[in-house]
């Protein structure tokens, strides 16, 4: 007896695909027709001709990645003490890292602006260097919500507690027990953290744009209201750039030790022992 | 001599006290367990032992060095984990180099070590797996290595079997018996199942409560339970509420006992006796010189052993006996003679 095939269901979910799908193509197509009569990859030509593009790419690349680094530099630390020292307090940790969620950016950069501005003790906004550092430090903690949940999973998945009192027996410090045992067990779930926080400094406009700084994501918006066909090539490449980072987060996640990161490349070929 | 010593231990978790008045010496190369339902506080002694937790009195003493202040990185133990914790990241090989390279010796004397460690665990041709890879069996015997590569002090065990299943809870136990003795290595076992405990140790502490209610050799422990508790919780127990009816006779079960043993008790106490239900037999056996009048209620075949309840003074009493070829079950409802000998009689406080 062959089951009859759900039209109803099928349908609702070519809908739901279309929804998302359709504006892509859309844009997609668009972004294509920047030569009159012919489909061509010209809008594609002139974004990466512009040296500004290449030059706010520069800039958001490297402001993200010392996010990521200052995040995980604050965040691991607090996740394993907590669940070592304080699993009680776990609770309010993770409401306390989900406040930049409920924040609004915009109220943040007030904030900064106000708090370390000119008649500060601590002036930050008045050097180029300066700013890029609250820059950075807004871009963590926009970013700290997605790690530390990253994070602290990553944490329940190993027994935290056991491993340190291991590697303690075995006359490993602190430190050493974090470097050695701790870190490389939740590297994966770091790697999905970061690739998040990437995606997220990357395109961000409101602190960057208000602390006045010559990112990405102000640029794309300058574009938007410049030019026609650019802003749909750059919008496109976001996208394909944000799955890429998906589809990385996902290699490293599921990833297990001993494993190469290509799997079709020279798997070793090790299977479960029989007990 | 005594190498591990911990003297007037008490450990409380806010008004919760665990474990309280421990005195324990161990000698250089014993093997002790620590036997006890969950909660009676052995885990939170071996933990202290470790290192893992402090005592909130008494101190703690190793080869001669109070320790009780030291953190356990510094204490060089051994230490073994119910769950192996072994690193998931790291080959087995690496698992086990781990604390030597925390030590810092050269990589070519690592190598030496071990490739000796997983010799002895023989295991070496699984040199290059991950934890993930291996049995349970197979990462208890790593985890078992990697505790004795860096040639710690005392080796902990902490119900290192209870994960496993029944035959490679079996075979592990006896080869951490069979390498302990060729390390000559002072042991700290810790476990809920008796005969693990009866099997493997040199001595067994019992505890109760948080206390040691027993420390003794396993033959003590089952033969001569000086508790309520250690008889009751080591081995089966038949028990009988007696009187003392002279210095030199117990009155059980209907029938006054002869026993010169225990010419200390006064006459009149209210006291309980115990049998095993091994030390019973439904035949007389050469030797046996008592026996109480009975009748079968059921009996079950076992393999090795039948086991026959049997009532006896308006109370159920358990009989084991080894099977023979010749050995017939004994049918409900028949009646029977319980036979054993003085000797078999325990004499239990009677509160505890």
């Amino acid at each position: 007896m062959s089951r009859r095939f759900p039209i109803l269901s099928a349908l609702i979910a070519l809908i739901g695909a279309a929804f998302f799908i359709v504006p892509l193509i859309a844009t997609f197509n668009f972004s294509l027709r920047m030569k009159r009569g012919e489909l061509s990859f010209e809008a594609y030509r002139s974004v990466f001709d512009s040296d500004v593009f290449l030059g706010v790419l520069g800039f958001s690349a490297t402001a993200s990645l010392m996010a990521i680094l200052m995040g995980v530099l604050i965040v691991v630390p607090t996740a394993y003490w907590v669940r070592l020292r304080v699993p009680r307090a776990r609770p309010v940790i993770e409401f306390l890292s989900l406040m930049p969620l409920i924040i609004p950016p915009v109220v943040l950069v007030f904030g900064y602006v106000r708090l370390y501005g000119s008649s500060s003790i601590l002036p930050l906004t008045m050097t180029e260097a300066g700013t890029n550092v609250l820059l950075v430090i807004g871009y963590v903690v926009l970013s700290v919500p997605y790690m530390y949940r990253a994070v602290d999973n990553g944490m329940a998945a190993i027994d935290i507690a056991t491993l340190t009192e291991a590697a303690e027996s075995l006359g490993a410090s602190r430190l050493r027990t974090i470097v050695f045992v701790i870190f490389p067990n939740i590297r994966s779930a770091i790697m999905s953290g970061a690739f998040l926080t990437f995606s997220i400094s990357l395109g961000e406009f409101v602190i960057t744009s208000l602390l006045n700084r010559p990112a990405f994501g102000p640029y794309l918006v300058q574009m938007g209201q410049d030019f026609a066909y650019q802003p749909a090539a750059l919008a496109i490449m976001a996208f394909a750039f944000t799955w890429i980072c998906m589809v990385l987060m996902e290699a490293f996640a599921t990833r297990k030790p001993g494993q190469r990161l290509l799997p079709w490349r020279a798997p070793r070929s090790v299977t479960k022992a029989k007990s | 001599m005594s190498f591990l010593t911990l003297k007037n231990i008490t450990k409380s978790f806010g008004p919760n006290t665990v474990v309280r008045d421990f005195d324990l010496n161990v000698a250089p190369g014993e093997f002790v367990s620590f036997l006890g339902p969950s909660g009676c506080g052995k885990t939170t002694v071996l933990r202290m032992i470790a290192g893992f937790e402090t005592p909130s009195s008494g101190s703690i003493h190793v080869g001669g060095t109070d320790v009780t202040a030291l953190p356990a990185s510094r204490r060089k133990i051994g230490m073994v984990f119910q769950a192996y914790a072994l690193f998931p990241n790291m080959s087995v090989r690496d698992n086990v180099a781990f604390g030597l390279k925390i030590a810092g010796m050269p990589r070519a004397e690592i190598d030496t070590r071990v490739a000796e460690m997983l010799d002895l665990i023989s295991l070496g041709s699984l040199a290059d797996r991950y934890p993930y890879q291996m049995s349970g069996g197979q990462q208890q015997r790593v985890a078992l290595a990697r505790a004795l590569a860096p040639r710690p002090n005392l080796l902990l065990l902490d119900e290192p079997l209870s994960a496993l299943d029944a035959q490679i809870r079996t075979s592990l136990r006896d080869d951490i018996r069979r390498i302990q003795q060729e390390l000559g290595i002072t042991t700290v076992f810790v476990t809920h199942d008796q005969e693990e405990a009866l099997s493997i140790s040199d001595r067994v502490v019992v505890m109760h409560k948080g206390r040691a209610d027993q420390i003794g050799t396993p033959a003590q422990i089952y033969n001569r339970p000086t508790t309520r508790f250690v008889a009751d919780f080591v081995g089966k127990l038949n028990t009988f509420e007696a009187r003392v009816e002279s210095p030199q006779s117990i009155f059980f079960a209907g029938q006054n006992i002869h026993d010169p043993r225990h010419t200390d008790l006064t006459p009149g106490a209210p006291i309980t006796v115990a049998l095993r239900p091994e030390a019973l037999s439904l035949r007389p056996r050469p030797g046996d010189d008592l026996s109480l009048p009975g009748r079968v209620l059921h009996s079950t075949f076992l393999g090795s052993v039948i086991r026959a309840q049997i009532e006896v003074a308006g109370q159920q009493v358990s009989v084991d006996m080894f099977n023979r070829a010749d050995a017939t079950l004994p049918v409900a409802g028949d009646m029977a003679e319980v036979w054993f000998t003085r000797g078999d009689v325990l004499v239990l406080p009677s509160v505890m």
